[in-house]
């Protein structure tokens, strides 16, 4: 019997060892793959060059430049809402109804397919604002679905700060305001900043929300406003890999795109893993 | 020193201005609701409930008499994502309860970053690695002509749900009180009994809710089932189908879709359809969780 259990212990941890190097055999599995396939087609030249004979040959500039546009749009919507929000909601000491009400709404709105996040941007910015299929359509609707990120995020770094540095504020004679302004959010910059940087990252890499908000097929010039359509690295690729005429040939150049793609969300991911390891080192409230 | 009155005037102000941000996430959520429920209640102007909920055939661009029933997809994406969650719940909880119960802060903070990761892959490489990678090996080891089929989605959607899983389902584990380990371990028992007896039925209500948190992940997933699983609009038969789930059903047809048409306003039904899946997989997790919470 007692022989028994060991073995049964025995089997149950290497089960536990097992599943955990599994989880980290398809990411390394997953990055491999991407870099490797994409190694030898990616260079300044891929990046830095237009799509040439009906996308068969050439580089990924366009989609490179609509990517980064349509991040930035994101940004400047999501970044100060959810600012706002996430401190309306990390900043007070006391709960209400509608404080809950709130939360409630944002881990909800966290567990929305981003198909529907697209279903809306139609309906809402393309259609009903007369915004068209653009960028500015798409990176609204891309901001959407970055926010509940971002406002549990901010809400996390707020809560991290101690009560007795705002406290010590408040005693001084500063109003809430300035105690947040000048106390509280300068402590709490470093995790909201790790938590925007990863929402973004997020918010680069999807591809269903800007499907019908703006992402174009084929460009032969760069969205000169926010009001023009644009190509995207994730749309591209879904592109290159499934609804090109071609598909046989242009697998390199669509392992190229996957390859540019997951390096500048990953980029990005790194950037917020960057922050949040100087913050650990540097503050210890 | 600005005078007293500014100083009160910008906090306010500024009160006022953190009030309606939050806000705006509740009418984000109530906005979505109601532009699905606006658009998709215009579609049974021209298409009968009966045959949108009970008819197992979507082809709105039959010619003559198109038909309008979501049944064939809603089988699909359910076949997708219980062979995803078959796969995904063993191994993440597996690894939650080594995250949490075997591993060293080093290994922890490690792997931890790894699941982050993992979860900040776009799903449209997910996919394409799906049509690459997955696909063809499936062909091979199978003898299918091809690998673009539902098991191929259910493996991709397995690994896109990982992340999720194993950090709620860590999450509940690490809240199960020390007391009950340690109970467990002055009767004598090792650390595998403790964790097979008393720590894993004491967070199965946390566990729960992580698998259904993963499986609203999965079910509303769409670049990595457009890509993978062929798309084939009809009632699949088993894994090696070729399937095409409800997201991947707007995404495919939206575009094509001319506005205004009942095909236009039907892909926002099906949309609403999903949005209340997934709404109340949030809402029963969310309860599972709240009401079986450990207070320290």
């Amino acid at each position: 019997m007692k022989r028994w259990r060991k073995y049964a212990a025995c089997l149950g941890c290497s089960y536990l060892y097992l599943s955990a190097g599994l989880v980290l055999v398809f990411l390394g599995g997953i990055l491999w793959v991407v870099c490797y396939s994409g190694a030898s087609v990616v260079d300044m030249e891929f990046i830095r060059s237009y799509p040439r004979l009906g996308m068969t040959a050439g580089g990924i500039f366009p989609a490179v430049v609509g990517t980064v546009w349509v991040t930035m749009v994101t940004a400047l919507f999501a970044v100060p809402v959810g600012l706002a929000a996430g401190i309306y909601l990390g900043d007070r000491l006391r709960e209400n109804r509608l404080n809950s009400l709130v939360r409630a709404s944002i881990r909800n709105l966290a567990g929305v397919p981003s198909i529907l996040y697209g279903l809306f941007g139609v309906a809402i910015f393309v259609r009903g604002m007369g915004a068209g299929a653009s960028v500015l359509a798409a990176g609204l609707t891309l901001g959407l679905l970055t926010l509940p990120y971002i406002i549990t995020t901010t809400e996390e770094a707020l809560k991290q700060v101690p009560a007795s540095m705002r406290e010590g504020s408040l005693a001084l004679g500063a109003t809430d305001w300035e105690t947040l302004a000048r106390v509280v959010l300068p402590a709490a910059a470093p995790g909201i900043l790790t938590g925007v940087l990863l929402g973004l990252s997020r918010a680069a890499g999807e591809t269903t929300p800007i499907l019908f908000t703006g992402a174009a097929f084929y460009l032969r010039y760069l969205p000169g406003s926010v009001f023009d359509e644009f190509m995207a690295l994730p749309y591209h690729l879904f592109i290159l890999s499934t609804q090109h005429h071609a598909i046989d040939t242009v697998r390199p150049l669509a392992e190229g795109t996957a390859l540019v793609l997951l390096g500048f969300v990953l980029l990005l991911h790194l950037l917020a893993v960057l922050v949040r390891y100087r913050y650990r080192r540097h503050h210890h409230f | 020193m600005r005078s007293r009155l500014v100083r009160q005037i910008e906090d306010r102000l500024m009160g006022w201005v953190f009030r309606a941000a939050g806000m705006m996430a509740v009418t984000v959520l109530l906005g979505i609701f109601a532009m699905l429920v606006y658009n998709g209640a215009s579609a049974f102007r021209t298409i009968p409930w009966v045959e949108f909920f009970s008819g197992a055939e979507w082809r709105p661009s039959a010619y003559g008499r198109p038909s309008y029933g979501i049944g064939a997809m809603v089988v699909s994406t359910w076949l997708v994502t219980s062979g995803a969650m078959m796969l995904s719940i063993p191994l993440g909880i597996g690894a939650a309860a080594y995250l949490s119960e075997v591993a060293s802060p080093g290994v922890r903070s490690l792997l931890k970053s790894g699941v982050e990761l993992l979860a900040g892959v776009p799903s449209v490489v997910v996919g394409f690695l799906g049509i690459v990678w997955v696909g063809p090996w499936l062909a091979r080891v199978t003898g299918q002509s091809n690998g673009l089929n539902a098991l191929n989605g259910s493996i991709l959607l397995a690994v896109m749900s990982l992340p999720t899983l194993i950090s709620v389902a860590e999450d509940a584990i690490r809240s199960v009180p020390r007391h009950f380990k340690e109970a467990a371990y002055a009767l004598g028992a090792d650390r595998w009994t403790t964790l097979l007896r008393v720590t894993l039925p004491a967070a199965l209500p946390g566990l729960v809710a992580a698998v259904i948190l993963g499986t609203g992940r999965a079910v509303g997933e769409t670049m990595t089932v457009l890509m993978a699983t062929g798309n084939a609009a009809a009632l699949p038969g088993g894994f090696f189908d070729s399937v095409r789930t409800m997201a991947a059903t707007i995404a495919i047809e939206l575009g094509e879709a001319p506005y205004g048409t009942p095909h236009y306003h039907g892909l926002f039904a099906v949309g609403g359809v999903l949005f209340l899946m997934t709404l109340s997989f949030n809402l029963l997790a969310e309860r599972i969780a709240a009401r079986f919470r450990y207070r320290a």
